[in-house]
């Protein structure tokens, strides 16, 4: 479903993410783990077309997606939730919903609100409220319902567990999964680990801008080296 | 007291051609983050396009008005797309003397168009003007316009920001352009119309300035652009009803200092008050100042 070959993509002269190649199929969900600063979110902007890589090649449905704006790139099915959530703080939790259906028709967008509310009722209860004022897992949800909204086929969560308590987390991590059973192929980029590989069908680890290990969420979950960098022995 | 009541509603005229002038950048600067100082410039060109079309085309002062207002949007279309897009990732330093540069581009080549010798502004409203108290209070037809135009503008600028999709999604541009991108809205098409119904406020203020104050030269947008801009940062910048009252109260302290202090100071009074205005409260009047929750 979505083909990445051999990226690079720099910031400046810095070189953040070195000949990176990966895949995920079409009903996976495939997470790429990695620490702080390693390229993770970079991989995702890219993708999303928001950075451009120097090589390489990303494909997604079998379309390349070299020289698509960013903006044209939703629309094929391609909805990131980028890290930090990035929610319009000042809009109401509705006007941001109808924001994530900004390239569908207009007469389609109430029914997808509804399906969002139905998914978050915490957001209905909240629809007319500006969105700064939600808490940070009202907030994450948000980020999600919006992205939602464009129904896509490939979702891309960047961090949602980040800053979250640990029940929250849980929860998020159950709605991904009910998305994924929905049908909704997903790619997770995660510091968390050890929950990211718990629900992954496959997962890449990434160290300074490169792929250093891949295989099964389970194998990576075993792997000795994978408890000894990432899950605290 | 009919003297002050004269002056007061000339203060809310003068005031409402800010307020006009005001929204155009406060809309530019709430999306493209910039300071259009460019913006008073195009005031200018819309009213010597007004002007020409009506004196030169003797065509009646609405066409005048319209051609004023197709004109100067193509005009910030077209600069922003030759200036200020190139410099989208640049510093706002940069982009704000590059906006100092278009606004002296354009007041030169007007002086070389147009020449530097003033242009009478015709009074496209006739003198009429209703007389009350044996003619000691007096409101002109072109104020009574002035004022319907600006509220009708505001009024239309909110409900385009607060209801239509165009809007809302120049809002989403304002706060956050990457994410506004991952929601397919494309951020340069959105900036753009900014800039397009920034500048058609713009010709709409040239024409109600100078029928107000006929005598037009090349830089006749300078010192109202300065004000408006003022405004803008008095009502807090971004905020479109900030920037109708930031328009209105300058517009009525202008008069009110030149009518009772001095003519000569008003001017520096305005700009004392807004010193004042921003040592109190830094964020101007009506200035968005959320408190966000992480």
């Amino acid at each position: 479903m979505l083909k990445v070959e051999d990226i690079n993509v720099y910031y400046g002269s810095i070189h953040a993410i070195k000949g990176v190649s990966f895949e995920v199929h079409q009903g996976e969900i495939v997470t790429l783990i990695g620490a702080n600063g390693a390229g993770k979110s970079t991989i995702l902007h890219t993708v999303s077309g928001l950075l451009h890589s120097k090589t390489g090649s990303i494909s997604f449905l079998d379309q390349d997606l070299a020289g698509i704006p960013a903006h044209k790139i939703v629309s094929k099915g391609m909805a990131h939730v980028p890290e930090g959530r990035r929610v319009f703080l000042q809009m109401t939790v509705e006007e941001n919903l109808e924001m994530g259906a900004f390239t569908r028709p207009g007469g389609e967008v109430s029914a997808s609100i509804a399906d969002v509310y139905e998914r978050f009722p915490r957001l209905k209860e909240r629809r007319k409220q500006i969105a700064g004022t939600l808490s940070g897992g009202e907030q994450q949800m948000l980020a999600m319902g919006r992205a939602l909204m464009s129904k896509p086929k490939l979702l891309m969560l960047d961090e949602p567990s980040m800053g979250l308590s640990p029940i929250l987390v849980q929860q998020i991590f159950d709605i991904i999964q009910e998305l994924h059973k929905a049908g909704t192929t997903i790619l997770l980029v995660e510091q968390n680990a050890q929950m990211a590989l718990s629900v992954a069908d496959r997962a890449y680890v990434l160290e300074s801008g490169k792929i250093v290990l891949s295989g099964t969420g389970a194998e990576l979950a075993e792997s000795d080296e994978i408890k000894k960098a990432y899950l605290g022995g | 007291m009919l003297t002050f009541l004269n002056h007061f509603i000339n203060g809310i005229s003068l005031g409402s051609i800010y307020a006009i002038i005001a929204l155009g950048y406060t809309m530019v600067y709430g999306i493209a983050k910039m300071l259009n100082f460019a913006h008073g410039d195009v005031i200018m060109v819309g009213a010597y396009v007004c002007f020409f079309a009506v004196s030169a085309f003797n065509l009646p002062p609405v066409l005048g008005l319209l051609a004023a207002i197709v004109l100067c949007t193509l005009l910030g279309i077209i600069i922003e797309r030759l200036a200020y897009k190139p410099l989208r990732q640049a510093t706002s330093l940069a982009v704000l003397i590059t906006a100092i540069g278009v606004s002296y581009f354009l007041q030169n080549a007007a002086q070389l168009l147009w020449t530097s010798n003033p242009k009478i502004f015709p009074d496209f409203f006739g003198g009429i003007a209703i007389k009350m108290f044996d003619g000691q209070l007096i409101i002109t037809l072109g104020t009574l316009v002035t004022i319907a135009a600006c509220i009708i503008i505001m009024i239309a600028l909110t409900v385009f920001t607060g209801q239509t999709k165009m809007g809302k999604a120049m809002r989403a541009c304002s706060e956050d352009k990457g994410a506004a991108q991952l929601m397919g809205i494309n951020v340069n098409a959105t900036i753009s119309t900014t800039f397009a119904i920034g500048s058609a406020l713009a010709a709409v203020a040239g024409v109600l300035l100078c029928s107000a104050y006929p005598s037009l030269v090349p830089t006749t947008g300078s010192m109202p652009g300065i004000k408006a801009f003022t405004a803008a940062v008095f009502g807090g910048i971004g905020s479109i009803p900030g920037a109708l009252l930031g328009g209105i109260l300058l517009g009525v302290i202008e008069i009110f200092a030149g009518a009772y202090i001095s003519t000569q100071l008003s001017n520096a009074i305005v700009f004392l008050v807004l010193i004042i205005v921003l040592l109190v409260k830094p964020t101007g009047l009506l200035g968005k100042q959320i408190r966000e929750k992480v």
